[in-house]
């Protein structure tokens, strides 16, 4: 504190500019520096500034790259399948609107499908981002709210006991499951003393999940066909090939994204912790809610139009951060970008790998990303949540 | 509030209320009534519920019954069905719980984090993902078959956790065991199993896909004291030496330098835990399936029953074990004939009174 004061002292300065060109810092240089800061006029912090600008544009080129990675995954998407169709030909189908065989597979199938691609990744990937801001918990994802097990028991029920089939079918009744799961959650987590905590929300979300897990796998054992379209409903898939399915939806995903990117601010916020937030002037319980509400709209139309594919929500929050840093004005939508992306690749190599047939793409996610994620953490930064 | 209205002033502000050490010799701790209230409720039920697994059923037997055929006595019918049929699979129950109850509440306090379970470890999934291979390849694509498919499957199971947790080890080790790294890791792996498992389940025949659900959901049917010995034995070892290491657990709530100031070998005391941990769910794993709530609800049931801030390891112990043998008695008797898997019904009965203590928090603990 003394060495602070008689900064003005040139020999003082001196020893002190001699140390920090040795690289040795002594805590008076620290301090002197952070008292430096506020009003910018110090020497120290134009370096500072300069960090500053350096991270942002990083981030910016990180951004760019992922949507040019985007464009390239949804053209390779389009092009590449079971059938091979040329480049060219692939061009005049999307100009012209005949309708030949080829116009029906890139129209009807691979359009789809990649769109389905883009939305399921993108909102899979900001709802886990959200799930992991709101509990601050690295394991949550939008499973742990229960969501995804309430689409699921909503789904077997359907066929249990309407002997409902077909995505189209289902897609109301999962919606529906996700939504009233998600509330049930956030209901729990809130009721008691202190208000909808990170724990509390955690622990109601793994409790409501095991629940309706339970319930879920009693119901299958019970039942061969609620079993046969179980299974195939639990690993999600993308290859949905109704416009009309995607169309239903869309608008929901469209506002979950808007709520999702709109709530960076207040996870910012929350992150310093729920009393620091709220001497920021941050409303604690009303940016949790809406955080919940973007969560479940999210996850439920995601679920609802492709199934579980559960490794997004979970693996691409800590990828996103690891390139994004902490700062969620930019990890979420590098999470939503990244998810797309992801989904995409997956789902391309899921088809080329086994031709004709192909590997789901939530199986094809975990073998592609589990392994770039494991060595990701092995790496020596860690970003820590 | 009273109280600090009658402290003057001029006193020292805010008195902790004090606890009457308990010291033999060396050794000194602090006795807490409620923790052990809870502990002796929880074996006290655990007692009843156990009973009464042995007395009902499809041929019920007297309590007075049991004890006689326990001690020795009774008509040979009473004998095979209490000592052959339901005293095994009582006794499977009672171990796996207790054996998931301690792993989950290892793994939560070394983590730092409850939603963490062993499942995290890798254990369960691999276990899991081993199962339903040999089930699936079994029948039908030709692979191991029939007898010794039957017979290996609780062997492949251990092996298919063990080495999954020792990778998960493996992978997360950079000169010292970080538990945040270890988490990672723990869910990169577990992504990468359970999608295995989901695939295989596609694969499969209807036929076998029931079967590995039905294993991958967790079941205490039809098991005898093959299933009972190895689980037994290795609790025998593992209980004791867990406990005696679990002094250490206080020290690591704190950041890692805090740790190694308090005088424990960070790396040393969180990878012996951690490895206790995994071993005592594989076991659990291998006998029964991976009954999944069981270590990672009883720790925190157990954390806010006693009232203490870091999961109890006894207590969540006795709580696992009763959860897995009153809901292995719920499944026999209030099903009839349909038999659920146990599975379903620890879930079903501790997941509404997790939520109950969330609703009604008497004390606000963290972990």
């Amino acid at each position: 504190m003394s060495r602070s004061l008689t900064s003005g002292d040139p020999s003082g300065s001196d020893s002190a500019s001699t140390r920090t060109a040795r690289g040795e810092e002594t805590p008076s240089d620290a301090e002197r520096r952070q008292e430096a800061r506020p009003d910018g006029t110090a020497r120290d912090s134009a370096p500072s500034v300069d960090r500053l600008n350096s991270r942002r544009r990083r981030r910016l080129l990180g951004i760019v790259v992922l949507c040019g990675l985007l464009l390239l995954s949804c053209a390779l998407s389009i092009l590449i399948g079971a059938k091979l169709i040329p480049p060219n030909a692939v061009f005049e189908a999307l100009v012209a609107t005949s309708s030949t065989e080829n116009n029906v597979i890139i129209y009807e199938l691979r359009v789809p499908r990649t769109i389905a691609g883009i939305l399921a990744g993108s909102s899979l990937g900001l709802a886990g981002a959200l799930m992991q801001g709101y509990t601050r918990n690295p394991i949550a994802g939008p499973s742990v709210l229960g969501i995804t097990q309430g689409a699921g028991l909503a789904v077997v029920l359907a066929v249990f006991t309407l002997g409902i089939t077909g995505m189209l079918g289902f897609i109301w009744f999962s919606f529906g499951g996700a939504l009233v799961s998600a509330l049930a959650v956030f209901v729990i987590g809130s009721i008691g003393r202190g208000g909808a905590t990170p724990v509390a929300l955690a622990l109601a979300g793994a409790a409501i999940s095991a629940l309706l897990q339970a319930l879920t796998s009693a119901l299958v054992l019970l039942d061969r066909q609620s079993l046969d379209t179980y299974r195939f409903w639990k690993v999600g898939s993308i290859a949905v090939s109704d416009m009309g399915l995607i169309q239903r939806v869309l608008p929901f995903l469209l506002l979950g994204l808007l709520l999702g990117l709109a709530s960076a601010p207040g996870l910012n916020a929350l992150s310093l912790g729920d009393d620091m937030a709220a001497a920021l002037g941050h409303n604690v319980a009303r940016s949790r809610a809406i955080g919940v509400a973007a969560i479940a709209v999210l996850v439920g139309g995601a679920v609802a139009m492709c199934g579980p594919i559960s490794f997004v929500g979970l693996v691409v929050p800590h990828i996103a951060r690891y390139f994004a840093g902490p700062d969620h004005r930019w990890l979420l939508p590098f999470a939503a970008l990244g998810g797309a992306c992801l989904v995409l690749l997956a789902d391309l190599v899921g088809r080329v790998v086994s031709r004709p047939s192909e590997i789901q793409v939530g199986v094809m996610l975990a073998m592609i990303g589990a392994p770039f994620f494991i060595a990701l953490v092995r790496r020596r930064r860690l970003m820590r949540l | 509030m009273t109280e600090s209205v009658r402290v003057p002033p001029a006193a020292p502000a805010a008195r902790v209320r004090e606890r009457k050490p308990l010291r033999v010799g060396p050794l000194s701790t602090v006795l807490r009534p409620r923790p052990l209230l809870v502990l002796l409720g929880g074996l006290v039920a655990l007692v009843v519920v156990f009973a009464c697994d042995l007395a009902l059923g499809d041929y019920p037997i007297s309590p007075l019954g049991v004890l006689r055929t326990l001690l020795g006595g009774g008509d040979a019918g009473d004998r095979l069905v209490v000592l052959q049929l339901r005293l095994p699979r009582a006794l499977t129950g009672l171990l796996v719980g207790a054996a998931l109850g301690l792993s989950g509440a290892i793994t939560q306090a070394v983590v730092r984090n409850p939603l963490a379970s062993p499942d995290l470890l890798g254990v369960t999934s691999g276990a899991g993902a081993a199962a339903t291979a040999v089930i699936v390849t079994s029948g039908t694509l030709g692979g191991i078959s029939g007898a010794v498919a039957a017979f290996g499957l609780p062997v492949i199971a251990l092996l298919g956790g063990v080495v999954t947790a020792g990778l998960v080890a493996l992978l997360a080790y950079r000169g010292g065991v970080d538990s945040f790294r270890l988490v990672l890791v723990g869910i990169g792996m577990n992504a990468l199993t359970v999608n295995a498992t989901l695939w295989l389940l596609t694969i499969g025949e209807t036929q076998d896909a029931g079967r590995a659900m039905v294993w991958l959901t967790g079941s205490l049917n039809a098991r005898d004291w093959d299933n009972v010995v190895p689980v037994g034995l290795a609790l025998l070892v593992l209980v004791p030496l867990t406990l005696l290491g679990c002094h250490a657990l206080g020290a690591l709530q704190f950041d890692d330098d805090t740790v190694r100031e308090l005088g424990v070998r960070v790396n040393v005391a969180r990878g012996a835990l951690l490895l206790s941990a995994a071993v005592l769910a594989s076991l659990a794993t291998a006998a029964a399936g991976p009954i999944a709530f069981v270590a990672l609800a009883t720790p925190q049931i157990a954390l806010r029953m006693a009232g203490v801030p870091r999961p109890p390891l006894v207590v969540s112990m006795v709580l696992g074990a009763l959860l897995v043998v009153a809901s292995d008695l719920v499944s026999r008797t209030l099903f009839g004939s349909l038999q659920l898997p146990v599975g379903v019904v620890t879930a079903v009965l501790g997941a509404p009174y997790l939520i109950y203590l969330l609703v009604h928090r008497y004390r606000e603990v963290h972990t």
